[in-house]
């Protein structure tokens, strides 16, 4: 037993407490009444007036903290942490047609960033190409719009994609842009085991939030066990999925349902690709996850350690792992976009300040902080490096990455992170009873909860229970104000009539024959309920669209719609 | 004993048009009109304007709802308001919600959407305003007496 | 755009603005208006008239957009009822059945619309019936009607539906209870959906079995059909269109037809009548709550002025 503190001692606080209670605080509380009867984090935790060594019932520290680097990894997962290297700050980026985005990612470089990051826009995020009437005013918008080979091919014009690594935030079309990126690189004479990055392919959350989902849940998460599978055996460095939180919190959830309905969707691919024969120790160092950082600091905090905690006693009690890094929980996080409001939109700059010292005192690996505009659009470059240079300040004058985890030790942040943990348990432990999650989302069950939630906030916020600030209470007339922010102008309009000309063009001037065979044969394998990646790589080499790929795609599997609630 | 007509019923059709999956706002409005009295009717996400437009006529709504997060919004209300128009039903009154800037309010009601719900506007003010616009609407189809 | 005659006109001639005003009319049917009811209704009588009912989740919704597929391509125009069973007399409703069909929306050929009570007691079945009779009207050769059917008021629809079809899916753990609610009874077709499912095998020998039994309990020729389907990939659709139409064949030359057709016109009767009731049955005691109140302080009399208030009803209603 490590326990910090003795019975004796413990019983000696207690007595004093009781006495602090009894004969000190009654008077106070009669002259100065305090502002609420009962305050609660953002996610509803009922918390105390303060908390004491005695909150930290059965705190086994070896058992529960330890050190960084070793199990359970609570205190972060790498001995030295920010004192070596900082987190990767790691900005997400992608508008109008690939010309765009290439010379935004060649100015990166050149400003010395190696991991770059791609942004998709509607279209590419569900698999539609630039004519589809869906598609009509939207390329181009949020991110940039890819639908063929050729497309990825201007991305990274002139970009050697053996020296860099880049995320691509995509999911039900994971197997084709995974496929368009790799024979990128092949033709620049790039060998697999020299492509790194990561990519999303986290079905699961998509049905809970995000809402980017093609394939009904089944199928959505066979395609994405596809990719993870294959990744794991031809591209040594990449990570084949990122098992994320952010859009599940962004959608309304507590912090809890975020860490609780992550780790699940995470315990779901873990199964599937061991039900496929491969080793626990063989994959899971390649799992990523991504975690959202929300205003309510310490509950935040909380949420980041219990995460690891709990990850690596998955994985180790659980499935068996026997590497350490197969217990690690990297983490990439990103401020809350939630949480900014179009109100008085300059103070948004100190919101995403206090998530992202959230974000470090919790331990990320990488982090991406908003810019104020984001409320009204893909954020302008004015904005963009003021998000950036807020952690440049985190990280070089605030002097918080210079001690590890130094939270640690905070009675109440242990006893935060011990609550956000049970209560995830309770959830986890829930939707195992279920089946697993890929059952729970079936039967709607996170959608459920996670639409309760947003809605209790929602009314919360009416009610004026939780005071935004601009927003339910210090508002003002501001129109001026707002009309100064400079917004991002790109000239959309050209880049769709781009976009669908070069689409057009690469459907007519392509081998038909070879083209047709190859979606036939990716259809047949769909059917036989084969990995499919090998036949989307083929199809893509054959200049099928992205647009065509997820139609053969839809013709096995099918679609999804979702009812108005659960 | 209950009265068998209670107040006529506001009808509204809630929609998301393109491929924008935002749809937290839209549920949340769905779900608090509900709780208002309201007849909602939700085409889930991905629709075209001539599906809304479409939806909005064989359900004879009395306002459409469309709540947009991706900046397309000039684009949706110009083409929304002309095929409204071209079908008939040009006086189904258009209310807009989302993250729309500031600055682009007016034009948008210039164009003739009628109104325009900014972020953070409580839900009893959307409910309260809706009723306003629905009733404004009642002297130019008036319904069967009851 | 509000005059009843006027929108039948033009509804007639394929304006589906004017139809989707005229079926509010319908919703809302009282006193001033249901003659309406009588220039559809004389008119009408052919279309065939579709039930699908089921447990929610079982997929109707999904399933008829599938059906309506088939029907198009057979170039029937379709018409879908969709009746939200959920909401309370006293508050909203959000209908999301359509959802799951608007890619069919645009489509000339058809026409879909959700019902719900409207705020009105009863208004589920009378506003259907009555959508019935327009739909039929207008030209409509299929009118599907989609409810939740199990021990819900709408079951009275479903009886008078020309085909009644009723889904079940694998695993659904209440065929037992179903049976025992007697949902069994009214099928024409039975439909096992989602049997893309492995377990789908074991329920549909189960609806072999349940078809047998009761084909026994019926008169007439027709023996009830089981289809397997997956609404989700689109198996088994035009094996159901198919089995939908052949009974359909059958009722027309059985008499059937004729025989539910009537059945279903005596219970809108019925529906207008109470509506046209009660509507004037609140008037009247809007205008005697001060004397009735009186009467029932110490309850002498109250027997005589319930039987004023009926006399006095049945003549405001006369007026
Ligand atoms: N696996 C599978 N799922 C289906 C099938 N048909 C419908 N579903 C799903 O079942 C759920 C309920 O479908 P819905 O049509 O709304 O059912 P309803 O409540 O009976 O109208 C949805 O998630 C559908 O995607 C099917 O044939 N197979
Ligand atoms: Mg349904």
């Amino acid at each position: 037993m490590a326990d910090l503190y003795s019975e004796e001692a413990k019983e000696e606080i207690r007595r004093a407490l009781k006495k602090w209670e009894e004969q000190v605080l009654p008077e106070w509380l009669s002259r100065m009444p305090e502002r609420e009867e009962q305050f609660t984090t953002l996610s509803g935790i009922p918390l105390k007036r303060i908390y004491t060594p005695l909150d930290l019932k059965d705190h086994d520290y070896l058992q529960k903290l330890g050190f960084p680097g070793e199990y359970p990894f609570t205190r972060g997962i790498h001995a030295t942490m920010y004192r070596a290297r900082l987190w990767t700050m790691r900005m997400f980026s992608g508008f109008g047609g690939p010309e765009e985005t290439n010379e935004r990612l060649k100015m990166l470089i050149r400003a010395g960033e190696t991991g770059l990051s791609l942004a998709f826009d509607n279209a590419t995020l569900v698999g539609v190409d630039p004519d589809d009437p869906l598609a009509e005013g939207s390329i181009g918008i949020v991110g940039v719009s890819v639908p063929t080979l050729v497309d990825m091919e201007v991305v990274f014009k002139d970009i050697n994609l053996g020296e860099v690594t880049t995320n691509m935030t995509i999911n039900p079309p994971a197997p084709v842009l995974l496929s368009f990126y790799v024979t990128v690189a092949e033709r620049q004479g790039v060998p697999y085991d020299k492509i790194g990055g990561t990519i999303q392919n986290d079905p699961l959350k998509e049905f809970i939030a995000q809402k980017t989902y093609v394939f009904p849940p089944e199928a959505a998460v066979k395609i994405a066990v596809d990719v993870m599978e294959w990744s794991v055996k031809n591209l040594p460095k990449w990570n084949p999925v990122s098992i994320s939180g952010y859009h599940i919190r962004e959608a309304g959830a507590t912090a809890v349902q975020e860490l609780a309905f992550t780790l699940a969707d995470g315990i779901e691919y873990v199964r599937q690709l061991r039900a496929r024969g491969m080793d626990i120790d063989e994959f899971a160092p390649r799992l990523s996850f991504f975690f959202d950082s929300h205003i309510n600091f310490f509950e935040e905090i909380a949420k980041f350690r219990a995460a690891r905690r709990m990850w690596a006693k998955i994985m180790k009690e659980w499935f068996g792992a026997r590497k350490p890094r197969s217990m690690w929980m990297r983490f990439h996080v990103q401020t809350a976009g939630c949480s900014l409001y179009p109100q008085q939109p300059w103070i948004n700059i100190v919101r995403t300040a206090i998530e992202a010292l959230a974000a470090v005192l919790g331990g990320c690996q990488s982090l991406h902080t908003n810019s104020f505009d984001e409320p009204f659009r893909v954020p302008s470059e004015f904005a963009a490096k003021i998000a950036l240079r807020t952690q440049q300040i985190i990280a070089h004058e605030t002097g918080v990455a210079d001690v590890i985890d130094p939270l640690a030790g905070s009675y109440f942040v242990e006893w935060l992170t011990d609550e956000v943990e049970e209560r995830a348990w309770k959830y986890i432990d829930k939707i195992e009873r279920m089946g697993g999650m890929l059952e729970a989302v079936k039967k709607g069950f996170p959608q459920r909860e996670v639409e309760e939630a947003s809605y209790r906030f929602q009314k919360e916020v009416e009610e004026k229970k939780r005071i935004i600030v601009g927003v339910n209470e210090y508002r003002e007339e501001e129109s001026e104000d707002v009309r100064k922010v400079p917004l991002l102008e790109f000239d959309q309009q050209e880049v769709e009539r781009r976009q669908i000309e070069r689409v057009r063009k690469v459907r007519a001037s392509r081998d038909q024959e070879r083209w047709s065979r190859a979606l036939e044969e990716l259809e047949r394998a769909a059917e036989r309920g084969e990995n499919v990646v090998p036949y989307v790589l083929r199809a893509v080499k054959a200049y099928a669209t992205l647009g065509e790929i997820m139609g053969a795609l839809k013709r096995v599997y099918g679609t999804y719609a979702e009812p108005p609630y659960y | 004993m209950q009265s068998p007509r209670t107040t006529r019923r506001i009808k509204v059709l809630v929609a998301k048009v393109g491929l924008d999956g935002h749809d937290r706002g839209a549920k949340v409005i769905a779900r608090a009109l509900r709780d208002a009295g309201f007849e909602v009717v939700y085409t889930g996400l991905r629709q075209t304007i001539d599906q809304v437009v479409a939806a909005a006529i064989q359900e004879d709504v009395d306002i459409i709802g469309i709540n947009q997060h991706e900046g397309s919004h000039f684009h949706i209300a110009r083409k929304l308001l002309q095929k409204l128009e071209e079908s008939g039903a040009g006086d189904i009154p258009v209310v807009m919600g989302g993250s729309i800037p500031l600055v682009d309010v007016e034009p948008l009601r210039a164009m003739g959407v009628k109104e325009v719900f900014l972020p953070g506007t409580p839900i009893a003010e959307i409910v309260k305003r809706l009723e306003e616009i629905a009733s404004e609407r009642k002297h130019l189809a008036p319904r069967a007496k009851g | 755009m509000s005059d009843p005659s006027v929108l039948i006109e033009r509804a007639k001639a394929g304006d589906k603005r004017a139809l989707g005003r005229l079926l509010t009319l319908l919703e809302e049917l009282n006193a001033d208006n249901a003659w309406i009811l009588e220039r559809l209704s004389s008119e009408g009588g052919r279309a065939h008239v579709v039930g699908i009912t089921g447990m929610p989740g079982a997929g109707k919704s999904t399933l008829i957009s599938r059906l309506v597929r088939a029907f198009r391509d057979m170039s029937y125009k379709v018409a879908v009822i969709s009746i939200d069973p959920t909401s309370p007399i006293s508050s909203g409703s959000i209908m999301g059945d359509r959802l799951r069909m608007q890619e069919h929306a645009t489509d000339p050929g058809v026409f879909i619309r959700s019902v719900t009570n409207r705020g009105i007691l009863g208004g589920v079945s009378l506003a259907a019936l009555a959508m019935i009779e327009a739909f039929d009207v207008m030209g409509y050769d299929k009118i599907i009607v989609e409810t939740v059917g199990v021990g819900q008021s709408e079951t009275d629809i479903m009886n008078v539906a020309d085909t009644i079809v009723v889904l079940t899916m694998p695993g659904a753990g209440d065929d037992v209870q179903a049976l025992k609610a007697g949902v069994f009874e009214i099928g024409d077709v039975y439909v096992v959906n989602k049997s893309d499912r492995p377990d789908a095998a074991k329920t549909y020998e189960y609806m072999l079995f349940v078809a047998e039994k009761e084909a026994l309990g019926r008169g007439g020729s027709w023996r009830p059909a089981v289809v397997k389907t997956s609404a989700a990939l689109g198996l088994g659709i035009r094996e159901l269109a198919e089995t939908i139409n052949r009974h359909f064949s059958y009722v027309l030359e059985s008499g059937e037809k004729e025989r539910r057709l009537i059945a279903r016109r005596t219970h809108l009767v019925r529906l207008v009548a109470a509506r046209l009731l009660l509507q004037s049955l609140s008037e009247v005691m809007e205008g005697e709550r001060e004397r009735v109140g009186k009467v029932v302080r110490d309850m002498r009399g109250f027997y005589d002025e319930a039987m004023r208030i009926v006399r006095l009803t049945g003549k405001r209603l006369v007026e």
